[in-house]
């Protein structure tokens, strides 16, 4: 019944009081976070702030070394099976099969989600359409530029229709006009009604595209609340501004 | 579990593997060819050690003029590279030599004692004796069986006549057979069933290098984020690489019966052998899941692979054959050794399917099988999550 109430609820993500700590360094501290359905969340942050950690967490790779957190109403640590049937993830790595080809790395992730035939090849051509790969579907993806493997990557986190999506830097390494291209794609997953949590170390994009912004230092939330609010309440210029005010200029190294 | 996931794993894996060069190399091309340059250099025979030959003896003959079948046992015996094995009939015998406990039968004629009377009668008279004729069953599993016993029985018995072993001219004849009718040359008889065992172990590194660098471009963590269960991840491996193991088995096979090597051997024999080569692969995506789980990368997984590879491939493939004899002891601790002494067993010396000493090979290899592929998947799901 609890679960239930929940699901009407509003909230996609409940994070609390988590924490994660590896070999003595804490990359998550003592977290507290809520994402409501629909919303498009930026999780930002310089390098090894914990971003990727918390992601992971939620993912169901790693455990928790404290706190709780739920996804719809179910529990990373007890329930991650409900969830996988939830979730799509454009992990930070280009994470694709560079002997197969693009449909085939689709067909593969479709399948392993159990999609029945006609639903999969209707998604796989909307998605490689409006990915721009259509062309290139059948050749191997390790011919593939930089930007369209990325791009390949989104359509593999997406092609199971998922409810909750966690987009890892899904831009690194695109020109403009793929980057463009995939912002239009992020926002049209939201007016779906899809809760989207983006990682990106590129502040224009979260300004572009979040509803909301987090900033994460040192496993710490920093910040939170939309954009626009946030250079206002800080009297900044722009998120750029305000993330380098609030993270320093130290250059940062991956955990 | 869902056979939909496992198939799609599957599938993906067989994909990968035909459409990666390297791959593709590494598990199909790489063991044919270095197996063909091998055998075709492959002449030398023995170590530096003295090794001993077990021979079983059948002894017809009826005795009388001082009982030299004796005699010639007892030099034999005393070279001390030979060692005796007395058998009252032939089928016991041929029985121990196809399960590889001796390495040649000596089947001594009834006529043998009175043939040596005939020749010391009149030494210098060959038409006044009374021929006879020893035959002599050989391993032809046994390159050194089939190079070194008949020189040394034919020395022995020239000894006993007193002559030196290069005076050939004796009533005596010595009639090699064996019970595979095998034409090819004896260095190709010899390597074919390590050859299939050889092929095999490069699947250690094949499963490592696949894992490591699943895990480098994260395709696991990608996969695990999807509904599949470890279980259905790990049969989706099994099948791709019995399938890759049937696959290479059967080029082997084929590369081998064209260069001639026909052993006379049925079907079921066949079906056998391919079983053996199967169990063993399935024990190398083992090898390959603890190589993966020690490994950071997958340049370091090549590198370490060879932990299991080098073992294996020296010890219990053809090579181990020309090792020392404290090195054939080492091989008895590698599946590799069981898998060549099966096929070695099945293929050259015409034992039965049901033979003990087949039955023997299979069940060490399969439950060292079961073993090493369950301490690969409990490590690699302990330390890095399947």
């Amino acid at each position: 019944m609890q679960k239930e109430n929940y699901k009407m609820s509003q909230q996609a993500i409940a994070i609390e009081n988590l924490t994660k700590r590896f070999e003595g360094k804490t990359a998550v501290d003592n977290l507290n976070l809520q994402v409501g359905k629909g919303e498009l969340f930026g999780l930002l942050g310089p390098n090894g702030a914990g971003k990727t950690t918390i992601i992971n967490i939620l993912c169901g790779l790693i455990k928790p070394t404290s706190g709780n957190a739920e996804i719809y109403g179910y529990d990373v640590q007890k329930e991650m099976e409900k969830i996988k049937e939830l979730l799509g993830v454009c992990v930070q790595e280009t994470a694709i099969y560079p002997y197969l080809t693009g449909k085939e790395n689709i067909e593969l992730i479709g399948n392993l989600h159990c999609m029945n035939k006609k639903l999969l090849k209707e998604r796989s051509n909307m998605l490689l359409t409006k990915m721009g790969l259509e062309d290139d579907a059948k050749r191997l993806a390790t011919k593939y530029s930089g930007g369209m493997k990325r791009r390949l990557s989104l359509t593999l986190a997406l092609i199971h229709n998922p409810q909750v999506v966690f987009l890892d830097e899904p831009t690194v390494s695109m020109d403009p006009q793929s980057r463009h291209a995939v912002w239009d794609f992020i926002k049209e997953q939201k007016t779906q009604g899809k809760t989207i949590i983006l990682t990106t170390h590129y502040m224009e994009e979260a300004e572009e595209l979040c509803d909301r912004v987090g900033i994460i230092d040192n496993g710490k939330l920093i910040a939170l609340g939309s954009p626009k609010e946030l250079i206002a309440e800080r009297q900044v210029k722009n998120l750029e501004e305000l993330f380098i005010k609030l993270t320093g200029r130290n250059i940062r190294e991956e955990a | 579990m869902k056979l939909q996931r496992v198939f799609t794993l599957a599938k993906k894996e067989l994909k990968k593997t035909i459409r990666e060069p390297a791959v593709l190399f590494m598990i199909f091309l790489f063991p044919i060819v270095f197996v063909f340059a091998f055998g075709a250099s492959f002449g030398g025979i023995g170590g530096s050690q003295t090794p001993t030959y077990q021979i079983g003896v059948v002894n017809s003959d009826l005795g009388g003029s001082g009982n030299i079948s004796q005699i010639l046992l007892a030099s034999l015996t005393d070279t001390k590279i030979i060692q005796i094995h007395t058998y009252a009939d032939n089928q016991t015998a041929q029985n121990d030599l196809s399960q590889g406990t001796i390495q040649a039968i000596m089947v001594i004629p009834t006529d043998f004692s009175q043939s040596y009377a005939s020749y010391q009668t009149s030494p210098s008279t060959p038409s006044l004796w009374t021929n006879s004729t020893i035959s002599l069953y050989l391993d032809k599993g046994s390159l050194i069986a089939t190079q070194a016993i008949p020189p040394i029985i034919q020395q022995n018995l020239a000894s006993i006549t007193s002559q030196s072993s290069q005076i050939i001219q004796t009533p005596f004849q010595i009639q090699t057979a064996s019970f595979v009718n095998v034409k090819s040359t004896p260095a190709l008889d010899f390597i074919v069933p390590g050859m299939f065992t050889f092929a095999s172990i490069f699947l250690i590194m094949m499963v490592a290098q696949s894992f490591t660098q699943d895990r480098e471009n994260g395709m696991m963590k990608r996969i695990r984020i999807t509904p599949t269960t470890p279980t259905e991840f790990i049969s989706s491996q099994v099948v791709s690489y019995t399938v890759i193991a049937l696959i290479q088995a059967t080029l082997v096979f084929a590369m081998t019966y064209a260069l001639g090597f026909k052993p006379n051997v049925g079907l079921l024999t066949y079906a056998f052998a391919f079983i053996f080569v199967l169990i063993f692969s399935l024990s190398n995506v083992g090898f390959g899941l603890i190589t993966a789980t020690i490994s950071k990368s997958a340049s370091a997984a090549t590198g370490l692979s060879f932990l299991f590879v080098l073992p294996q491939l020296f010890l219990g493939t053809f090579v181990g054959a020309s090792l020392s004899a404290g090195a054939q002891v080492a091989g008895k601790f590698v599946p590799s050794y069981y898998v060549t002494n099966a096929l070695t067993s099945l293929f050259l010396r015409g034992a039965a399917v049901s033979g003990p000493a087949v039955l023997l090979d299979l069940a060490i290899v399969s439950m060292s099988c079961v073993a090493i592929l369950a301490v690969g998947i409990v490590l690699y799901a302990k330390y890095y999550k399947i």
